[in-house]
C-alpha cells in the first residue's frame, strides 16, 4: 500500500509575499531566492481589512489572525502589510514544486503552500531513521537550497492524516504515522486543528468547542446519525475520517510536456550549411513532437550559441512568424537565415543582420515554441494547394539566393501618404502592426493611386512663374500659381495641378525622435508636366519640394 | 465615394466568360499541350488591353510604363494566377490593387541586384506572370536564356525597359489626365493613345483609360 507525504510551508502567502516585495525591488533577479530576504521582519497578508495570514515574527508580537489592520499595527507598529492574491501564491508555489519533482515525481499540488508527494518507501532507510523521515530530510535540504527555509513534513496512510501530522511537525522535520494509525492519530488531536481547513472547518471547530467536545476522539465518539443530522456534510466527513472510515488518496500531477528541441554540436560547427544539415532531424523532431499533441507551432524562437571571440559565449535569439504554420524545412530555413547573416566563412554574401552577430563557431540549436495552436485549425483543404505549394518552394529558393528579406508581399495599411499606405511585409512573416485601413484617414488624396512609390522621396523644386519658389501659408494657401518643376535635374514647365492637401502629422514628436522625418506641416501636390506625366510632389515646412510618387 | 465605384467595376467584368472565341482558343491550346505540340496558351487580359494585345505563355512582352506593367499582369492575377514584380523597388500597391491584382498571390522581389537573371528564371519557374525591369542593359545570351526557361515553364515574361526581342512591344504615344485643371479638381482618369508593335505586321493603334 502506497503512503502519503505532504509538504507543508506555513504561512505561504506571507511568504510569498516577501519574495514577490523582494522581487521588485530588485533584491532578488528571478530565482527563488529568500537568502537576500529578511524573513525575520514581521508580516501580515490581509483581506478586507482583516488579517488572514501572518509569520511568526508578527505573532510573536501579538499579530493574529482575523484582527483588523488598526489592531494588528498598534500591537506591531512595523507589521509589513501585504494584499491578499492568490495567483502571486500560486505562482511563487510553482518553483516549489518544480525543486520537488526534480527529486520525486508524481507531485500534486493541493494548494498555495501544501503539496503532497508519493511517500517514498524504505529504499531512504538509515539506521536509526527510517525512510519517510530520511526522504524528509534530503527533501528539505533540496528546498533549503532553492530558498524555501520552513518546511514541514507528515506521512501517513492517507492524504488527510499526512496533511495533519505536517502541521504537527517542526521547522524542516517529518511526523510519521505509522500504517494503519491513522484515525488513532486523528482522535489525538484538539477540535481546533479543523480551523486549517477554512472558514467552514473554523466554524465546526468553534461549535464544538462551545459544545464541550476538546479533542477529535470526544467528535469521534458521537453516532453516525446524530453528526449528519447536526453538523452537515462536512462535519460527517471529519467524523468518517477520524473513524477511519474514509481514505482520500493523492492525484498527481502530469508534468508540462517538453515542447523544445535542441541540438549541440561537439566539435562546434563554423559554417551555415553544415548547421543547417545537422538541424534538420532535429527540426522533424520538434514538428513530430507537437503533432503527436495535435497541435503546430506559428510563432516559434530560435536560438543559436556559439562561442565568441573573446572565449565567452554569445547567444542569438530571434523569434520567426508563420502565416500559417511551421513545418521542419520552413524552420531549416529559418535557421540558415538567422545564421548566415554573419557568419563569414559560409561563403555567402553578407546581409543586413538581425540580432546579434553571429561570428564564429555554433555549438548548439535550440528551437522553442512561441505560440502553438491545434493542428486542425492549419489543416490543408481536401483538395490541396498544389500550386501554391510550388510557388513556396519556388520564391524559398529565390530567398536563398539574394536573402529572406529581399522577398516581400505588398500589403495594404492606412494612411495619408502613398508611401504611408502600404507595406512590404518579408515572404514567410505575418504582418504585424499595421494601421487599420477602414478608418477615414482625412487628408489623403483619392482616386487612382499612383503606380510608382518611392521608398526615399526624391528631390525636388517648383517654382512660380517668377522663379520665386512656391510655398504654402499656414491656412493652406499657396503663396504663387505653380509654373515650372524640377525633379532630378530636369525642368518641366508644369501643365497642370491640383491642391494643395494640407497635412499636420506628428506635431507632438520632438525633432530627432523615431517617426519624427514625416512629422510637421505639409501640403501635397498633384502635378501634370506638359510631357504628360503625372507626379505626386510634397511640399515640406518650412519649404522644401520632394516628389512621393509618380502617375507613371 | 464616387472613385470606389469606378474601381470595383472591373474585378466583375474580367471574371465573364462572354468571349467564346477566347474560350474555344484556350481549349485548343489545351489540345495541343495535351498532344505535344506547342504550348502557346493565351493568358487571360484585364478588359482594357483585352481586345488589343495578346499575350500567350512563353513570350516576352515590353512595356514602357508601370502602369502597362501592371495591367498586363492584372488579368492573369485574377484568374488565379501568382504573378511576380522584379526589379519594382517602388511598387506602388495600392495601384496594383486598383488595376486588378490580387496582392495575396504577388510576390516582390524590390532590388535583386547582380541576381536579377537568377531571380527572374527562379520566379519564372513558378508564377505565370512575371513583370521584370532589368537594371541595364541585356545581352543576347541571358535573354536567350530566360526565353527557353518560359518557353518550358509556360510563363509570360513582360519587361519593362530593354529587352533584345520582345514578341510585342506595347507602348504609350500620347498621355492625357482629366479632372485635373490650374488648382482645382484632381487626377481622375488617363487616356493613352497605345500603339502596340507586333513581330510582324502594321502596329496596332488604341485608345485606352488606364
Amino acid at each position: 500500500m502506497t503512503r502519503t507525504m505532504v509538504l507543508w510551508c506555513p504561512d505561504w502567502s506571507v511568504t510569498a509575499g516577501m519574495l514577490e516585495l523582494a522581487d521588485s525591488d530588485g533584491a532578488v533577479d528571478g530565482a527563488l531566492d529568500a537568502n537576500a530576504l529578511d524573513t525575520s521582519a514581521p508580516a501580515a497578508v490581509l483581506a478586507n481589512n482583516v488579517v488572514t495570514v501572518c509569520n511568526a515574527a508578527a505573532r510573536s508580537e501579538g499579530v493574529r489572525r482575523g484582527q483588523r489592520r488598526r489592531d494588528a499595527q498598534a500591537r506591531c507598529p512595523d507589521v509589513v502589510l501585504l494584499p491578499a492574491s492568490p495567483d502571486r501564491d500560486a505562482r511563487w508555489f510553482e518553483p516549489v514544486l518544480a525543486a520537488v519533482e526534480e527529486l520525486r515525481p508524481g507531485v500534486a499540488p493541493l494548494r498555495p503552500g501544501l503539496l503532497a508527494v508519493p511517500a517514498p518507501g524504505r529504499y531512504f532507510a538509515r539506521r536509526g531513521l527510517d525512510g519517510e523521515e530520511a526522504a524528509a530530510a534530503v527533501l528539505a535540504e533540496h528546498l533549503a537550497r532553492a530558498g524555501v527555509w520552513d518546511s514541514r513534513f507528515g506521512a501517513a496512510d492517507d492524504l488527510y492524516t499526512a496533511e495533519r501530522a505536517a502541521r504537527q511537525a517542526p521547522p524542516q522535520g517529518c511526523v510519521s504515522i505509522p500504517s494503519g494509525d491513522s484515525a488513532e492519530f486523528l482522535r489525538g488531536l484538539p477540535v481546533t486543528v479543523l480551523a486549517d481547513d477554512g472558514p467552514e472547518g473554523a466554524e465546526l471547530a468553534d461549535l464544538l468547542r462551545r459544545l464541550g467536545l476538546v479533542l477529535l476522539a470526544d467528535f469521534a465518539r458521537l453516532g453516525a446519525g446524530d453528526v449528519a443530522n447536526r453538523f452537515g456534510s462536512y462535519g460527517s466527513d471529519v467524523w468518517r475520517r477520524v473513524q477511519g472510515r474514509e481514505v482520500t488518496r493523492l492525484a498527481s500531477r502530469t508534468p508540462p510536456p517538453e515542447l523544445a528541441c535542441e541540438i549541440s554540436f561537439e566539435p562546434p560547427l563554423d559554417s551555415a550549411e553544415a548547421v543547417t544539415f545537422s538541424v534538420r532531424t532535429t527540426a522533424e523532431r520538434f514538428v513530430a513532437g507537437l503533432a503527436e499533441r495535435q497541435l503546430v507551432a506559428t510563432s516559434v524562437r530560435i536560438e543559436a550559441e556559439f562561442e565568441s571571440a573573446l572565449g565567452g559565449e554569445g547567444v542569438s535569439t530571434r523569434t520567426w512568424l508563420h502565416p500559417r504554420c511551421f513545418t521542419s524545412r520552413d524552420l531549416v530555413d529559418r535557421v540558415h537565415w538567422q545564421l548566415q547573416a554573419g557568419m563569414a566563412t559560409s561563403g555567402l554574401r553578407s546581409r543586413k543582420s538581425t540580432g546579434e552577430t553571429i561570428t564564429s563557431a555554433v555549438t548548439l540549436v535550440r528551437f522553442l515554441p512561441d505560440v502553438v495552436e491545434p493542428a486542425g485549425d492549419h489543416a490543408e483543404g481536401l483538395w490541396g494547394g498544389g500550386a501554391e505549394e510550388q510557388v513556396v518552394r519556388g520564391v524559398a529558393r529565390v530567398q536563398a539566393m539574394v536573402g529572406y528579406d529581399a522577398v516581400r508581399v505588398p500589403v495594404l495599411q492606412g494612411g495619408r501618404g502613398a508611401a504611408d499606405r502600404q507595406a512590404l511585409v518579408p515572404w514567410g512573416e505575418r504582418p504585424v502592426g499595421l494601421r487599420p485601413l477602414e478608418r477615414p484617414w482625412p487628408g489623403r488624396i483619392p482616386g487612382p493611386a499612383p503606380s510608382r512609390v518611392f521608398a526615399a522621396p526624391l528631390e525636388a523644386e517648383v517654382v512660380d512663374e517668377a522663379s520665386v519658389a512656391v510655398a504654402v501659408t499656414a491656412r493652406g494657401v499657396v503663396t504663387g500659381e505653380p509654373w515650372r518643376m524640377r525633379i532630378g535635374r530636369h525642368w518641366c514647365p508644369i501643365a497642370s495641378w491640383a491642391g494643395p492637401w494640407p497635412v499636420d502629422e506628428g506635431w507632438w514628436l520632438s525633432a530627432g525622435s523615431a517617426g519624427s522625418a514625416g512629422a510637421g506641416r505639409a501640403a501635397r501636390f498633384q502635378v501634370v508636366g506638359v510631357d504628360g506625366r503625372a507626379w505626386l510632389l510634397r511640399w515640406r515646412s518650412p519649404g522644401s519640394w520632394e516628389v512621393e510618387a509618380a502617375y507613371d | 465615394m464616387f472613385e470606389h465605384g469606378e474601381v470595383s467595376i472591373r474585378p466583375l467584368e474580367t471574371t465573364e466568360l462572354a468571349d467564346p472565341r477566347t474560350v474555344v482558343d484556350q481549349l485548343r491550346g489545351r489540345i495541343q499541350a495535351l498532344e505535344g505540340g506547342p504550348t502557346r496558351l493565351s493568358v487571360p487580359m484585364s478588359p482594357a488591353l483585352a481586345g488589343l494585345v495578346r499575350v500567350r505563355t512563353g513570350g516576352v512582352y515590353g512595356v514602357d510604363s508601370a502602369t502597362l506593367g501592371l495591367a498586363l499582369a492584372a488579368g492573369a492575377s485574377q484568374a488565379g494566377e501568382w504573378v511576380g514584380f522584379a526589379g519594382w523597388d517602388d511598387f506602388g500597391a495600392e495601384a496594383a490593387q486598383q488595376q486588378g491584382i490580387v496582392l495575396g498571390r504577388t510576390v516582390l522581389v524590390p532590388s535583386p541586384g547582380e541576381h536579377w537573371l537568377e531571380v527572374t528564371a527562379a520566379l519564372v519557374d513558378v508564377l505565370k506572370v512575371v513583370v521584370l525591369r532589368p537594371p541595364g542593359g541585356v545581352d543576347a545570351k541571358s535573354a536567350s536564356v530566360l526565353e527557353a526557361r518560359l518557353r518550358a515553364r509556360s510563363s509570360v515574361l513582360v519587361v519593362q525597359g530593354e529587352w533584345p526581342r520582345c514578341d510585342a512591344r506595347i507602348s504609350a504615344e500620347r498621355v492625357e489626365w482629366e479632372g485635373i485643371g490650374h488648382g482645382r479638381g484632381r487626377l481622375r482618369e488617363r487616356r493613352a493613345a497605345l500603339v502596340v508593335r507586333g513581330g510582324r505586321g502594321m502596329p496596332v493603334r488604341a485608345e485606352v483609360a488606364l
